[in-house]
């Protein structure tokens, strides 16, 4: 066998096993994607019906309350807790993990590796495990089934992943850049405004798109935490479909579809930021 | 202030002279080394407001028989009573192990996954960027998303697996995928590692581009072979991106709670009963806090233990290689 048929194979090959990864990885999500779109039943017949015969938004339209029928599921409110939930939780994350990412970039100090250590532990107690004396405090508190609550939870959950990545970006700023500024008189807080801040400021972006996802997805603790639409998120509002005796398939793949939608648009956007988050935060002395 | 920027510069901090009750004085002259604190005094306040102050609460919780339909039980201290029942608990065993087993399946799978995947897209010239955008996907998707996702598609009756498997006719029946014990087991595995393993493939092939060309060319002119070029350059320093990946990873393999609770609830007839769904079942089904707090116990200190195990062994990585730039 010669050489160039041998290099042809291999690159054959190569395509060959990419294409069946991007298949196994595309294929199931697609096909919820499409499944949102189709009447409830073309996915329940038998034989099955491959080639989709007639897409619809009616799906939609029932779980959000609009046109003839209706799902007895307030999405609306769900979706509305949700958004207010994540974005609140990964604004009041962002501005924490920022000071503390900031420091650790910046900073020695002693413990340090120890405090970074000790943050990240305290992010691996299991979502339900915590959610036990969550729950307990909580209700003595009074805030159980309260945006407030899920918000509060969100926060903790997120600062320990903010300041790692936030650390990760300012380190890779030079502080050469910072010192220049304030040898010019600018002090350091107005050095970290107007040169550090705006340099890591797509890779905060990021951080904050994996603090938001983060609340979004969130399925352990906040199943716990609420009870009604005051306060239920979309994850939770999705567990809502399978309570009832039959599986409302189409309804679920529509939800499915509001839940994925923000998170493929915000995952995009930010990509190549986040990994280089991730890949150079960390405790390096 | 230029010098803290480097820190070191700064030296030992002089010996403290209190003039009284003068904190303004103190903090002006003591600002350098209080500037950390003060900026990591709420990410840390937050902690332990959220998260260790009701595991200190969880700890006490777990040494009462408390039940939520008897409030005042909380006040009665039994010790170790619940952990002891704990330990002579089968169906506790059983879980613990299914846990364990559920774990070590899930991760090496993943990183070995994820290295071939890795290696693969690194020797592709086309296309690389959108590839490595299409993986970043799963990792985004919620994890009760994924679950309800592999749900429908293992249904036996309208999943889109079965009916493949149907029209190809590789089988004529329905084939039991979340019915089965084991081939439950096996679902969510799946499902898990579907989610998974774009952490690692994503966090080596960042690795893979870092990596500096000359050692391996160094290595093929003194006569390598390609295994041996992966075996002693690309893996020993493709290893603190798996440590990040895997640390990553320890931090949120709870999350399997979520695809376990929306595909098979624990069942059939506990099967795939993992230790957080039967803290679930035993906290809120059975009312029963003291024994679920017990067990949500030794949950953390198993989740601790695994992240403090790659989070040490990604710090020494790191200082072995330098630093991973």
């Amino acid at each position: 066998m010669n050489r160039a048929l041998k290099n042809q194979i291999k690159a054959a090959g190569l395509w060959l096993a990419t294409f069946v990864v991007m298949v196994i990885m595309c294929v199931p999500g697609l096909w919820v994607v499409l499944s949102g779109f189709r009447p409830n039943r073309e996915i329940l017949a038998k034989p099955p019906i491959w080639i989709p015969q007639d897409l619809t938004l009616s799906n939609f339209a029932k779980i959000f309350g609009f046109g003839a029928e209706q799902v007895a599921i307030p999405v609306l409110s769900y979706f509305g807790n949700s958004m207010v939930i994540a974005i609140t939780s990964t604004l009041i994350a962002l501005s924490i993990g920022m000071a503390g990412g900031y420091a650790f970039a910046r900073f020695r100090f002693r413990f340090k590796n120890s405090v970074f250590l000790g943050l990240m532990l305290f992010r691996a107690v299991p979502g339900i495990a915590l959610s036990l004396p969550v729950f307990m405090l909580w209700s003595w508190l009074g805030i159980i089934d309260t945006q407030l609550g899920l918000i509060i939870v969100y926060v903790s959950l997120n600062v320990p992943f903010t300041i790692w990545l936030i650390d990760g970006f300012f380190r890779q700023i030079p502080i050469s850049l910072s010192e220049a500024a304030q040898v010019d008189g600018c002090t350091r807080w107005q050095a970290f405004w107007k040169i550090e801040f705006p340099l890591a400021r797509s890779g905060v972006a990021a951080a904050g798109v994996f603090a938001f996802l983060t609340s979004w997805n969130e399925f352990a603790l906040a199943s716990q935490l609420t009870r009604s639409t005051d306060s239920k998120t979309l994850p939770v509002g999705l567990m809502d479909f399978t309570a009832q005796f039959t599986i409302d398939w189409a309804g679920m793949c529509a939800m499915a579809v509001i839940i994925i939608v923000p998170a493929l648009v915000l995952t995009f956007l930010v990509q190549k930021h986040l990994i280089s988050g991730l890949t150079f935060g960390g405790v390096k002395g | 202030m230029i010098e803290t920027a480097r820190g070191r510069a700064v030296g030992p901090a002089p010996p403290l002279r209190r003039r009284g009750p003068d904190l303004i004085r103190y903090i002006r002259t003591h600002q350098t080394r209080l500037t950390p604190v003060l900026l990591l005094a709420p990410a840390i306040l937050t902690m332990l407001f959220v998260v260790a102050m009701p595991l200190a609460f969880s700890l006490w919780t777990s040494l009462t028989p408390y039940r939520l339909t008897r409030p005042e039980t909380i006040e009665t201290f039994i010790g170790l009573r619940n952990y002891i029942r704990l330990f002579q608990d089968e169906d506790f065993w059983a879980a613990f192990g299914r846990t364990i087993l559920f774990l070590a399946i899930a991760l090496n799978v993943e990183f070995l996954l994820g290295l071939c995947i890795a290696l693969l897209i690194n020797k592709i010239t086309w296309g690389q960027r959108m590839l490595r955008t299409i993986m970043m996907f799963p990792m985004m998707f919620s994890p009760i998303l994924v679950g309800f996702q592999f749900k429908f598609i293992f249904n036996d009756n309208i999943g889109i697996l079965n009916n493949a498997l149907q029209s190809l006719g590789i089988t004529d029946q329905a084939i039991a995928w979340l019915v089965d014990g084991r081939l439950a087991m096996f679902s969510i595995i799946f499902a898990e590692v579907w989610m998974s393993t774009s952490v690692f493939a994503i966090l080596l092939l960042a690795g893979l581009f870092a990596m500096p060309r000359d050692p391996i060319e160094a290595a093929r002119v003194d006569g390598c072979n390609p295994w041996q070029v992966f075996r002693h350059i690309t893996l020993p320093f493709l290893m603190p991106f798996a440590f990040i990946a895997m640390t990553i990873r320890s931090l949120d393999v709870a999350r399997a709670y979520d695809i376990v609770a929306v595909m098979t609830d624990g069942g059939p007839a506990g099967r795939t009963e993992l230790l957080w769904t039967m803290i679930a079942r035993t906290g809120y089904e059975n009312a029963r806090m003291g024994q679920a707090n017990a067990m949500a116990y030794i949950s953390t200190i198993l989740s601790i233990a695994f992240t403090y195990y790659f989070f040490t062994k990604l710090v020494a990585a790191r200082r072995y290689m330098g630093g991973a730039e």
